[in-house]
């Protein structure tokens, strides 16, 4: 296996392009070390992306954010400006297995490695942040949510890699927060992840909202019914009840050892309900 | 010699406090080694081809293509290992067979679980031997298997030995089956008691394998010498039993092994059998180079024992003033691929906290297709006591009498006759019971979704053969080498401890390690909660041999009787003014004249340790319910246990922590996943969820201290008792919350979520 680290991205393209779909790109390497020691994934080829100085970069931009794809989940859970701006995308990267971990692995990595219960993906996908991809053919976006196909499998072309999520402006009285469900409190997997973004109004009605659900279908989902239940309310208690039923009813599940798709399709109700209890609270508090 | 030493009530200096352990620098700073630390020049690396599936006959094992790759230095099969006739032998609590361990390491006839070595390989690096193990040709005839005790029990259900036929029943059956061994326990009328009883409580339980979870992995390093010797470096529990194993399977002689024990990341059990050490030494019997095998989490889980998954049966019958009258169990216990499960010991354990007239066990010993069963922290114990003291809490509640008021009233006590046979000894239950009864835990104010629950456990705890060496150096310091492995607990703290004690010395004077085999005699593994009641005593004697020898010498040299000779606080000193009078001498100045008075000064055990005190522990434990998610939170937890005496309270404290975490893994998530296809499906911590700092509150506990007066100290032991509570505990908690009884483990979300769904729709 050949190991390379090239310090522009169309270096890495050139790389990636010339390796007959045999590369894997190296961000954290939280993931791929793991399927290489399992045997899992024999790439020829490891591309290492963390000398891009681009992929290393947060940068505010026109209001959102540019999330280089190698910028660790620890440097952007330190980075208060973003964290203050998008505390729902930050509360998924906080999941993502134990600080040592997240000082390696990336948001970028999170997203890429396509696991249908990643906990950094359904709160992007409600902060209608977009994928930025380059490739041979030029750079191009797509929403999160079309991005990741099915489990372990994206987009993402020949000779293409990821170079960054972007994210929105936040717009005023808005709020966002992810919570997931595990048996143990850290170190797991979510069996189920509702991320939640709305916008209030100055009366408190809600004007838009989005809402991401994980770990309950072949990959994560944006779910428009959820957020719709929403939508025109102050987000009362019948309103909640209304994002649980459309929440629970988007679900797509598989019974497994973590999880059965009866305790999935209650439980993603219950977990969008709590976390659009909590965007809300931000929303108000955040003005 | 078989030993006790009799309790003896003194003033202590060192006994009871909490110095430093002798290992603990090291493993904070990383440079204790454990068993994948160790590497030799020239050494190759093993790795194993396991079976991928439940149950099969092997036709056929095809080694060339593997042996023709460069770098493959050897291979081994069943070829290479002779036939086993059937032997048993004792393995900390359980017992073995050697024609099951040879079988078991390799397999023979048939492949008995997913998981289950086929054939081993030396290559020289873990890429080269991983290539040969794909190059091996293995022909199966894959055959229906069994994986659940009821199932496997039942007539025609898959069977795993066509030679195995129920022991127990008489007459001898006329067929074969999955049923090992059937056994009884019992005294009184159990229909008798049956007829006395004014209420009758009857519930079925189930359980899941779970395993021991020790954070190494197996790991060892094998040599073998062209003159026939072999050193063994291994993680382990026991070894001079690790020794014994190698040499039965390996046909050689027993002092021709050489076996030092590494630091070990755990054990619980778990390191009380060979694996991968036999294996390691025949592959560099026949390669020539030393051979390293270190196990990944993978094969830890699906072919290191995990303690059984059990179908439990609990009836009581009892008075409406609350005296038991009656208590019957079945406890039926997945062995795995072979025979020897816990369930004997769970049978001991079930009701033994109790004072009881009238009791019947029956157990059944059942080979499943599941790797074979190894000991877990009082082995079968917690799994009998999840249904009894659920059913204990249940009748409890329906009498309404305080479930601790409920235990009082039918608590053994010293003289109580056991069932299986001895009668008690003076014990500790009933201060447990108090000790938790008078604690502010007992009375704090719940709030909503919020229950307690209490629940008891006992443990035999056991003595057996130990050696020790005491040497005194010639600067007064001395060297403590013990024969049974400190299995992290700090074991070796607590040894130096007494040692100090006894010859009136500072602690740090007292260096203790653990000597390899070829060091000392044979020891029993570190089991059954012994390590420190047996080698303790034998450190005492060993002690004492000391004294006894420094009081001559010191006679000696100031030329009076040896009765005018004391040993007090670390110097000889006369007994009395008017017997004789002579200047005091410190250990030091002995040693330091030791070598022209006699030679060097060294105490020595060679025990057999008899006595052993038994343990009881009550726990408290308070949950909070998420009644949308089915989450059980631990909010307080309390234990109580009667340890005799806590040498060193911060490491029994450990233990009773320890124990406790341990049994609510096992209460709330942990479990093996099979798919239908007989494979596991959850081989790694990320999906066999042990439980993490996170998920648990400050384990508090109280020590009893009911002194064992067979031991110099009143040790009883203590690491096994606080993990037989917490699962019925937990459950008892749980019912007090929401009003439900969970008869499953584990009492995991989407179960408790069901439970909670099904009583709301029942309701509707």
């Amino acid at each position: 296996m050949r190991y390379e680290a090239p310090k522009t991205l169309e270096q890495a393209i050139a790389l990636l392009s010339g390796a007959n779909g045999q590369a894997r790109v190296l961000a954290g390497g939280t993931d791929v070390l793991i399927q290489l020691r399992s045997g899992r994934a024999d790439p020829q080829l490891l591309v290492d992306i963390k000398a891009i100085p681009e992929m290393r970069a947060v940068v505010a931009d026109s209001g959102g954010y540019r999330i280089g794809a190698a910028v660790t989940c620890m440097e952007l859970i330190e980075n208060e400006v973003f964290a203050r701006d998008w505390p729902g995308v930050v509360d998924g990267v906080k999941l993502i297995g134990s600080v040592q971990v997240k000082g390696r692995a990336t948001l970028g990595g999170n997203l890429c490695n396509a696991s249908p219960a990643a906990d950094g993906v359904p709160a992007l996908i409600a902060a209608g942040a977009l994928v930025c991809i380059a490739g041979p053919l030029g750079r191009r976006e797509a929403p999160v949510e079309d991005f990741v196909l099915g489990p372990g499998r994206t987009s993402l072309g020949n000779g293409e890699l990821v170079a960054a999520i972007q994210l929105p402006r936040r717009a005023p009285h808005s709020g966002d927060a992810y919570l997931r469900f595990t048996p143990r409190t850290e170190m797991d997997i979510a069996v189920v992840g509702a991320a939640v973004y709305l916008t209030l109004d100055g009366k408190g009605v809600c004007r838009s909202a989005r809402v991401g659900l994980g770990a309950v279908a072949a990959r994560a989902l944006l779910v428009p019914a959820a957020a719709a239940a929403l939508i025109g309310t102050t987000v009362d208690e019948a309103a909640l009840e209304r994002l649980a039923a459309a929440a629970s009813a988007a679900c797509r599940p598989i019974d497994d050892k973590r999880g059965t798709k009866q305790f999935r399709v209650k439980v993603a109700g219950v977990m969008a309900r709590r976390a659009a209890a909590i965007a809300i609270e931000r929303a108000r508090r955040q003005g | 010699m078989s030993a006790t030493l009799k309790y003896q009530e003194k003033e202590l200096k060192l006994v009871g406090t909490r110095p430093l352990r002798p290992d603990g620098v090291d493993k904070v700073t990383g440079r204790a080694r454990f068993g994948a630390d160790y590497n030799l020049p020239g050494q190759l690396i093993g790795k194993v081809l396991r079976s991928p599936h439940a149950l099969a006959r092997i036709k056929s094992i095809d080694t060339s293509a593997a042996l023709a790759l460069p770098g493959v230095k050897a291979v081994v099969t069943r070829d290479d290992f002779a036939e086993m006739p059937d032997e048993m032998a004792a393995v900390g609590e359980l017992m073995i067979n050697f024609r099951d361990v040879t079988r078991n390491m390799m397999a023979r006839e048939k492949v008995l679980y997913d998981g289950h070595p086929l054939a081993a390989v030396a290559a020289t690096g873990e890429s080269v031997a991983r290539a040969a193990l794909a190059l091996i040709k293995v022909e199966y005839e894959v055959l229906p298997h069994a994986i659940d005790v009821v199932e496997a029990m039942k007539p025609g259900a898959p069977l795993l030995h066509e030679h195995q036929y129920t022991q127990g029943v008489k007459p001898k059956p006329d067929r074969p089956s999955n049923v090992a061994k059937r056994l009884e326990f019992g005294h009184g009328d159990i229909a008798a008691g049956f007829r006395q009883a004014e209420v009758i409580v009857e519930r079925e339980f189930n359980t899941k394998p779970v395993h021991q979870g020790y954070i190494e992995p197996q790991a060892c390093l094998a040599s073998y010498s062209a003159d026939g010797q072999a050193e063994l470096w291994t993680s382990t529990q026991g070894h001079f039993v690790f020794r014994a194993q190698c040499a039965k399977v390996l046909q050689m002689d027993v002092s021709k092994i050489r076996v030092t024990p590494t630091e070990i990341g755990g054990g619980f059990g778990g390191k009380n059998n060979i694996y991968n050490e036999a294996l390691a030494i025949a592959l560099s019997r026949k390669s020539g180079h030393p051979v390293k095998m270190v196990m990944t989490r993978e094969e830890v889980f699906s072919s290191t024992g995990p303690t059984s998954g059990a179908n439990v049966k609990v009836k009581l019958g009892c008075t409406r003033d609350g005296k038991i009258t009656a208590a019957e169990a079945e406890l039926n216990f997945q062995a795995g691929a072979f025979p020897g499960s816990s369930v004997n010991q769970a049978s001991m354990c079930a009701f033994t906290r109790y004072d009881l007239a009238n009791v019947r066990i029956v157990g059944h010993d059942v080979t499943v297709n599941r790797p074979k069963v190894a000991a877990y922290r009082a082995p079968g114990a917690p799994i009998a006591v999840f249904g009894v003291e659920s059913v204990i809490d249940e009748m409890a509640k329906k009498l309404g009498i305080d479930p601790i008021e409920f235990r009082l009233r039918n608590a053994a006590k010293e003289g109580t006759q056991t069932y299986y046979g001895p009668k008690l000894g003076p014990i500790g239950y009933i201060q447990t019971l108090e000790a938790a009864r008078a604690h502010p835990h007992y009375r704090a104010p719940l709030g909503p979704n919020q229950g307690r629950g209490v629940a008891t456990g006992f443990w035999f705890n056991i003595g057996n053969e130990t050696t020790c060496s005491l040497n005194l150096q010639e600067d007064g310091t001395l060297t403590l080498m013990l024969g049974t492995i400190d299995v992290a607990g700090g074991s070796r703290a607590s040894m130096a401890m007494m040692v100090a004690e006894e010859l009136g010395i500072e602690f740090d004077r007292v260096r203790p390690f653990v000597g390899d085999t070829a060091s000392l005699g044979f020891n029993f593994l570190t089991a059954g909660s012994r390590g420190t009641f047996a080698s303790g005593m034998a450190s005492v004697i060993a002690a004492r041999q000391v004294i006894e020898k420094l009081r001559q010498r010191v006679a000696k040299i100031r030329e009076v009787p040896l009765e005018a000779v004391a040993w007090k606080d670390g110097h000889a000193r006369p007994v009395d003014a008017t017997v004789a009078q002579f200047a005091p001498m410190s250990l030091p100045e002995i040693a330091r004249m030791a070598g022209k008075t006699g030679g060097t000064i060294a105490g020595h055990a060679e025990i057999n340790a008899q006595g052993a005190g038994p343990g009881f522990g009550t726990h408290i434990v308070d949950v909070e319910v998420d009644k949308e998610t089915g989450a059980v939170k631990i909010l307080r937890y309390t234990v109580v246990q009667d340890v005799g005496k806590a040498i060193h309270p911060a490491y029994v404290e450990g233990q009773l922590q320890g124990g406790a975490v341990q049994g609510i893994g096992w209460a709330l998530n942990e479990e093996y996943v099979y798919g239908e296809d007989g494979v596991l499906q959850n081989p790694g911590f990320l999906d066999y969820r042990i439980p993490v700092a996170s998920d648990l509150p400050f384990i508090d506990t109280v020590i009893v201290e009911v002194p064992n007066p067979n031991h110099p100290y009143g040790v009883r032991g203590c690491g096994e008792v606080p993990i037989i509570a917490p699962m019925a505990a937990i459950a008892n908690a749980i019912e007090n919350a929401i009003g439900l009884r969970l008869c499953e483990q584990p009492l995991s979300p989407p179960r408790v979520l069901k439970a909670i769904d099904e009583a709301a729709a029942a309701r509707r």
